[in-house]
């Protein structure tokens, strides 16, 4: 039995925790029928959503004229919706791949909804780039396919064009990561299911699991391969989308900060969100035992280290716009441009949210209340949107001919289009509440000896009292075997 | 009586891991495991060797990356050179630099998705296949031993009664 170190705080609460008990709990939501609250929320969630799908069916078969773009603002807030979408996900990733290659045990209670939310957040980033091209139905022609027009192809120059293929891979990617941990849960729900509908549909989707030695064996192996590639992958996909603004010319886009810049802010609007939604799900489905205040803290302590990056990441810019002279650049971060232009509202928006707020982390007592937590993270996530709002619209509203100043108004279905991405997104999540298991049961299971609270307060005796191995005392003879075996199993 | 199967449930993954220790040290050879989470120190108890799947995503990884080169470099260079923003568009080695994304991008997503697929047709885990896990209760709070009767010197009688030593919940036999 390994046991980690005393001083370590437990990971799951309670001295009544079995591996019984943690199934029941989580499984909850689906051998019963949906609460008051759930219905409530998936109703709300519902009509924005279908809002959300009638603008979109507006937009396209009007145009995106519809919108607030015009020559000077090409991009305004569809982007600011595509980049804050993606970046929300890039916590999930974090949580389950980086977190287990760093053998972080904290991630076992988060990581199964971290990464449905990051998968229900990219496929709402993927919806943007794809409406904002008018014809949806040409959206094929972003791959490569041999075509009528003398086999012309896409430009593989184009940080665009590196944008879908991060995009696809990194959602195609996080859904097989994520369904491959599923697998073994639905298995449970399958094996305890008594209606035969929910036993056909779990035995489907659990594809016939059988939980054997040699399938666990392959299960952590595959595990943490798909970790070891998410990590870079997840590394690169902001950076590629943060270069479809560092490789223009563009004042205050053309900066190779950019990269790193925006994956810290990604990991660091990520991890708001989850705060947001796991704050409200523990709560809604009596899993505090299990992901705890320590849980939280973790997370707020990964939001202080991320948005400590993104406000160094903003010192630099202005350092670097006076630093080197370059009167464009200078002018977009010292003058006219950001804090005291028509925008500044929104740049004031923005060091309000993501320099000033979370800077109140730093104390113990804001970390670990989960109020404080709840609205810091709520304001972190307005904040990280403005932040891709000053970035795309502030640089492209004054860019090097004042001839063509513009400023940006964004009508009802830029408005619309966001608030259904909203919608659409809640749908999804609240399906997953209810009809999947919500933590990694497995994993969970897992850590209970080393991690949990009963066991972590036991002495060595009581736990050959609890678990004993043998019924009568014949353990003499065999202890010298036993050792042996020991060490070839290190 | 040689071909018996014997089941031994356990209601603890560390009473299963102590007992298969014992039961292997008196010469039962334990065919499977079933346990709701993967027990951390069984493989070389019940003799698995290491399992070779991550070979198979570097292998899937770098036909990716073969491929995404090949593909750029003909639709590129070779089919339909384009000068665009003056970049190099004669040459594979000279317009690299721009082709580093989609390359390490198209190599992961072959690595991931081809090592899922080994992983499920090496498990045999497809949409609407059977379970075969021998008690339900083996995927939330059971762990079960395999023994095959065939697979050891000793009778099923003997392995039983080596079973019953150890603190197991119940002895089935099928």
């Amino acid at each position: 039995m390994h046991k980690e170190a005393a001083i370590r705080e437990p990971l799951i609460l309670g001295d009544d925790v079995t591996y019984s008990k943690i199934t029941a709990d989580v499984l909850h939501a689906i051998e019963h029928e949906p609460t008051k609250l759930w219905k409530v929320l998936m109703t709300i969630a519902t009509i924005t959503a279908l809002w959300g799908i009638g603008c979109i069916l507006y937009l396209v078969g009007t145009g995106i004229g519809t919108w607030g773009l015009n020559n000077t603002m090409g991009w305004a807030w569809d982007i600011t919706n595509f980049v804050w979408w993606v970046g929300i996900g890039h916590a999930g990733t974090l949580i389950s791949a980086v977190l287990l290659l760093f053998r972080q045990k904290w991630r076992m209670a988060i990581n199964r909804p971290a990464e449905a939310m990051t998968i229900f957040a990219v496929f709402m980033a993927g919806t943007f780039p794809l409406v904002h091209m008018g014809r949806v139905w040409m959206a094929y022609w972003v791959f490569p396919l041999p075509n009528q027009f003398g086999s012309l192809w896409v430009n593989f120059n184009s940080p665009l064009l590196w944008d879908v293929f991060a995009i696809s891979t990194y959602m195609s990617v996080s859904l097989v990561f994520w369904y491959i941990g599923l697998i073994p849960d639905f298995a449970t729900v399958r094996d305890r299911a008594s209606k035969p509908v929910q036993k056909l549909m779990y035995s489907l989707m659990s594809f016939g699991w059988t939980g054997n030695a040699k399938a666990w064996q392959r299960f952590e192996e595959v595990s943490l391969v798909l970790a070891g590639l998410a990590t870079p992958l997840v590394f690169s996909v902001h950076s590629i989308v943060s270069m479809d603004f560092a490789t223009s010319i563009v004042p205050g886009w053309h900066s190779t900060i950019f990269p790193p810049y925006f994956v810290a802010g990604a990991v660091f609007s990520g991890f708001a969100m989850v705060q947001t939604l796991m704050l409200i799900a523990r709560k809604a489905m009596r899993l505090e035992y299990i992901i705890t205040v320590k849980h939280i803290e973790y997370m707020n302590i990964v939001i202080i280290v991320t948005g400590g990056i993104v406000g160094v990441a903003y010192c630099t810019e202005f350092f670097i716009g006076w630093y080197t002279g370059v009167q464009y650049e200078s002018y977009v971060y010292m003058s006219a441009g950001a804090a005291t232009g028509p925008y500044a509202w929104a740049f004031w928006s923005l060091i309000f949210c993501n320099f000033i707020n979370p800077a109140f982390l730093w104390f113990k007592k804001i970390r670990t209340s989960l109020t404080a937590t709840f609205i810091i993270a709520l304001i972190i996530n307005i904040g990280m949107w403005f932040e891709r709002f000053d970035i795309i619209v502030t640089c492209l509203s004054r860019d090097y001919l004042p001839s063509t100043w513009t400023m940006f108004f964004p009508t009802w279905v830029d408005l619309g289009v966001f608030i259904g991405t909203i919608g659409i997104f809640s749908v999804f999540y609240l399906l997953f509440l209810k009809y999947f298991p919500v933590l990694a049961l497995n994993e969970v299971k897992t850590i209970l000896k080393s991690s949990g609270e009963r066991y972590k307060n036991m002495s060595d005796e009581d736990f050959k009292q609890l678990h004993p191995v043998f019924k009568t005392d014949i353990k003499v003879t065999n202890d010298t075997n036993n050792k042996d075996n020991e060490e070839t199993t290190d | 009586m040689s071909d018996k199967t014997i089941y031994a449930i356990y209601d603890d993954d560390y009473v299963l891991l102590e007992s298969a220790k014992h039961l292997v040290s008196k010469g039962i050879h334990i065919r499977d495991v079933f346990s709701p989470f993967p027990i951390h120190g069984i493989d070389p108890v019940i003799g698995l060797a290491r399992t070779r799947i991550a070979m198979t995503a570097f292998i899937y990884g770098m036909i990716g990356v073969a491929i995404a080169l090949a593909g750029m470099w003909y639709f590129m260079i070779q089919d339909w050179p384009l000068n665009i923003g003056g970049k190099p568009n004669f040459s594979l080695i000279d317009n690299i630099p721009s082709f580093v994304p989609v390359t390490f991008e198209f190599g992961v997503l072959c690595a991931a998705h081809g090592m899922a697929i080994t992983y499920m047709l090496r498990n045999w885990t497809l949409p609407g296949f059977k379970a075969k896990n021998p008690y339900p209760r083996t995927t939330d709070d059971r762990f079960v031993m395999e023994i095959h009767a065939s697979d050891s010197e000793l009778s099923a009688e003997e392995i039983k009664a080596f079973i019953d030593e150890t603190c197991v919940l119940e002895i089935d036999e099928k």
